[in-house]
């Protein structure tokens, strides 16, 4: 059987069993978290509370700082003890809003509207608008914002990203198989909203029991389907995801997925639509993998956005060795962050633990021109040459072999027998390239 | 908090490969080559090969001395380099062929354009090149018969024991040397006493090159040759060794070997344009050191192409490059040279072929 897939990508180990059969546990909500006002792409929210003001579980703490932004909402009953600047997943210092907790969780009032998928489409758009939700798979767009597309630009396919192609991650694996009632119910209201007529579900190979029980759930949905993707990495970008699904390619230089009708939805984020349509239930908690060889009981925990990693690890029962690296995310793109004191945010998927011995940090030697880098880049970019004009302060050479056209998938770097910083330098490269064209 | 963590930028994680270990696995790749070289021509071709990569080791780490930077010499590269040069050389050379060879190769092949991954030329080709200049006689005549048979892996018995001019061409000349002095029409002069038995003698050998039992002896190693290119098979069990594990990649080879095959089958015959048989250019693939060149020497990471298109241009230009010295040069082997020639290219090549980006359009998009 073949599966549908990109070119290029790379092959490591996943790592994945250490959490897969892990069912989802809830974590006993906190006495602390920290709600950091930007969660998100786009205006960081702006607190709507104070320092001492009481708040319910749910209710709204910080408004959107413009369109393309997000409400935030308290995610434990508790009294507002601190704004300041705090640690963030991307591993900079944040405006956070702290909550201290009362030991209770009263929640603002929420409502069970059966007939959801009546619903007016602007009364949906409202509901998600206001739930603060963005993308969960990591790079956190507004949801509102994606699900709102200018007139001319009609949408014919909504793609559920249930690939997980990241290793050691397993939240979403662990939610296909255990609400994929609620995948379903929010990928109705998605294709309802922008009024699609397809609906595909992308799932990578090495998860066939996901894959099953999805398929089994859409046999009599003619409109939606599940596809199973080779096992790669970067199988779930978003256009190696929507290529591998329609054959359709995203433009370069900025084109987004709309360019091709698609917009595609990270499984997660599915279930919050769904939970703010229905419910009206802000998003203040989400999956989290917690995983890592060094982890001592690696789970999948549901916690609420704003616990700290440090109550996730100790939930976790801690590790067996000294830990030489945190990883917010994934091994491959995710960051790596100084302290364990930093909040889980809406678009946090794994914390991931290496050891000192996996910490460790290559030295660079020279480039042997081999082309691995190029052989396997999901973008058909040519990272070796990008890395050496950027070594060399030639923007424009950088610029013309795709500098601004990566994705930061990491998988030149992967390969590397130099061990060249690949992501580094293409990281100084787009600020370079970015400031030459500015002017 | 007293603990420290590692902060770095994505990846957090690598595949297991270093410049050391794709080295080492390169010299792994090459072993069965040496070994079949020692099982055809005895122990010499240990021996030269040893003076080979002790030579390059030893510049090598003098030159990185001298340059006050790390030495290096544990990453195999110049091991690989001495292999290399030692595999050109013919068994009968004297030691410190593949002594000079070597201290050429890193020195003015490698270290003088900064070290590894700034060379221009393959080091060990240009050592060659060098040899071949300086050594002419050592380098292209003295062949050594294998220990099972002939020079030319054709067998006497073909053609009548009074001939005696042929008879020593296919008992003294390389397969690919018979196939170039028959097709210069060296026999004219007579390979008997008039020239249509001459033309019936030389026709005689031309076949048997290209004929099953002859390619059979060049798969294996049954002829002579330089002490790399005895055994194609072993160099085959080689490649497909660093192509499992991407080390080489298909593209060069292929598209090199491709093109010679296509090309000697054109333009291979003594006859004219199509007069050969099929089995000729299987012959022209086989003999020579087309088989070292294409997947050791072609593909030197180094010295060819990084774009995927740009390699198989350069497996094309090789090709004819070496189809072209093989049937109208002087030489009658044109590997070494072909890519050599290509090796200059290579910037050029890059420049022109650098792919386009996964869903390039021209203009920017917007919103």
């Amino acid at each position: 059987m073949g599966f549908k897939t990109f070119p290029g990508g790379i092959h490591p180990h996943d790592f994945k069993e250490f959490s897969k059969d892990m069912p989802i546990e809830n974590l006993p909500f906190s006495k602390k978290v920290v709600i950091p006002v930007s969660q998100h792409i786009g205006a960081p929210s702006k607190p709507i509370v104070k320092k001492g003001d009481e708040v319910l579980t749910g209710q709204k703490i910080a408004e959107p700082g413009g369109f393309v932004s997000i409400p935030m909402h308290a995610s434990i009953c508790g009294k507002i003890t601190k704004i300041a600047r705090f640690p963030h997943p991307t591993g900079a210092m944040v405006m956070g809003i702290e909550i201290t907790g009362n030991g209770e969780d009263k929640w603002v009032e929420l409502i069970d509207d059966e007939k959801y998928l009546d619903l007016p489409v602007e009364e949906m758009k409202s509901r998600i608008s206001e739930a603060g939700i963005c993308g969960m798979g990591g790079a956190g767009f507004p949801t509102h914002v994606k699900i709102s597309p200018p007139k001319d630009k009609p949408i014919d396919t909504i793609i559920l990203n249930g690939v997980e192609c990241e290793p050691y991650l397993t939240a979403d694996y662990r939610i296909m198989m255990e609400q994929p009632d609620d995948i379903l119910a929010g990928l109705k209201i998605l294709l309802k909203i922008v009024n699609a007529e397809k609906g595909i579900i992308g799932i990578e190979a090495n998860k066939p029991e996901a894959i099953k029980k999805m398929k089994a759930l859409v046999k009599n949905e003619p409109n939606i389907k599940v596809i199973s993707l080779k096992l790669k990495y970067p199988q779930g970008a978003e256009k190696q995801l929507i290529y591998a699904a329609t054959k359709r390619k995203v433009p370069n230089k900025g084109g987004l997925p709309m360019a091709v009708k698609v917009i595609v939805q990270n499984v997660g984020t599915a279930i919050a639509i769904y939970e703010a349509v229905r419910f009206k239930k802000p998003l203040i908690d989400r999956v989290i993998t917690v995983s890592g060889k060094i982890v001592n009981k690696p789970k999948n925990i549901k916690a609420r956005i704003g616990t700290l990693f440090t109550d996730l690890l100790d939930f976790c029962e801690g590790t067996k060795e000294e830990i030489g690296k945190i990883i917010s995310g994934g091994p491959l793109m995710g960051f790596a962050i100084s302290t364990l004191e930093t909040p889980l945010t809406k678009g946090s998927s794994g914390l991931i633990l290496l050891n000192k011995k996996d910490a460790q940090i290559d030295e660079e030697s020279t480039c042997l021109r081999c082309g691995r880098c190029v052989d396997i880049c999901p973008l058909n970019l040519v990272p070796s040459l990008i890395a050496n004009s950027v070594r060399y302060d030639d923007w424009d050479a950088a610029e013309k072999y795709g500098v601004m056209d990566c994705m930061k998938c990491g998988s030149c770097a992967y390969v590397c027998p130099s061990h060249i910083k690949l992501i580094q330098w293409i990281d100084i490269g787009k600020i370079k390239v970015d400031e030459k064209n500015r002017k | 908090m007293t603990d420290v963590y590692a902060v770095s930028a994505a990846p957090h994680i690598k595949q297991r490969i270093s410049v050391p270990s794709v080295m080492w696995q390169v010299v792994l790749a090459l072993t069965p080559a040496l070994l079949a070289s020692i099982y055809f021509f005895g122990t010499k071709s240990l021996w030269l090969t040893l003076y080979g990569i002790i030579a390059a080791v030893i510049t090598e780490a003098v030159i990185q001395k001298i340059r006050k930077i790390p030495i290096t010499v544990t990453d195999g590269s110049a091991i690989v380099t001495g292999l290399l040069v030692a595999f050109n050389i013919n068994v009968s050379a004297p030691w410190w062929i593949p002594v000079v060879g070597s201290v050429f190769a890193i020195a003015i092949g490698k270290q003088i354009f900064g070290g590894l991954g700034f060379n221009i030329f393959n080091p060990a080709l240009l050592a060659r090149a060098f040899l071949v200049a300086s050594w002419p006689t050592i380098m292209t005549s003295g062949w050594t018969s294998t220990r099972l048979g002939s020079i030319s892996g054709l067998h006497s018995g073909i053609i009548p024991s009074t001939a005696i001019k042929a008879q020593n061409l296919i008992t003294s000349a390389t397969p690919l040397n018979v196939a170039q002095q028959l097709r210069d029409k060296v026999f004219t002069s007579g390979f008997a006493d008039n020239l249509a038995e001459s033309q019936a003698i030389a026709n005689t050998i031309f076949d048997k090159l290209a004929d099953f039992g002859t390619i059979q002896n060049l798969f294996w190693g049954n002829v002579g040759g330089v002490i790399g290119e005895v055994s194609a098979a072993a160099l085959l069990i080689g490649a497909a060794f660093l192509a499992y594990r991407h080390i080489i990649e298909w593209r060069i080879p292929i598209s090199y070997i491709g093109t010679v095959f296509v090309l000697t089958y054109i333009f291979g015959g003594i006859n004219g344009l199509f007069s050969a048989s099929i089995l000729l250019p299987v012959f022209h693939v086989f003999a020579g050191g087309l088989i070292l060149g294409a997947f050791f020497m072609a593909t030197d990471m180094v010295t060819s192409p990084v774009t995927k298109k740009g390699r198989i241009y350069f497996g094309i230009g090789c090709g004819i490059l070496t189809v072209v010295i093989r049937m109208v040069g002087g030489y009658p082997e044109g590997v070494s040279y072909s890519i050599l020639l290509m090796n200059i290219a290579v910037p050029l090549i890059d420049k022109y072929t650098v792919p386009k980006p996964f869903g390039e359009v021209k203009k920017i998009a917007h919103g």
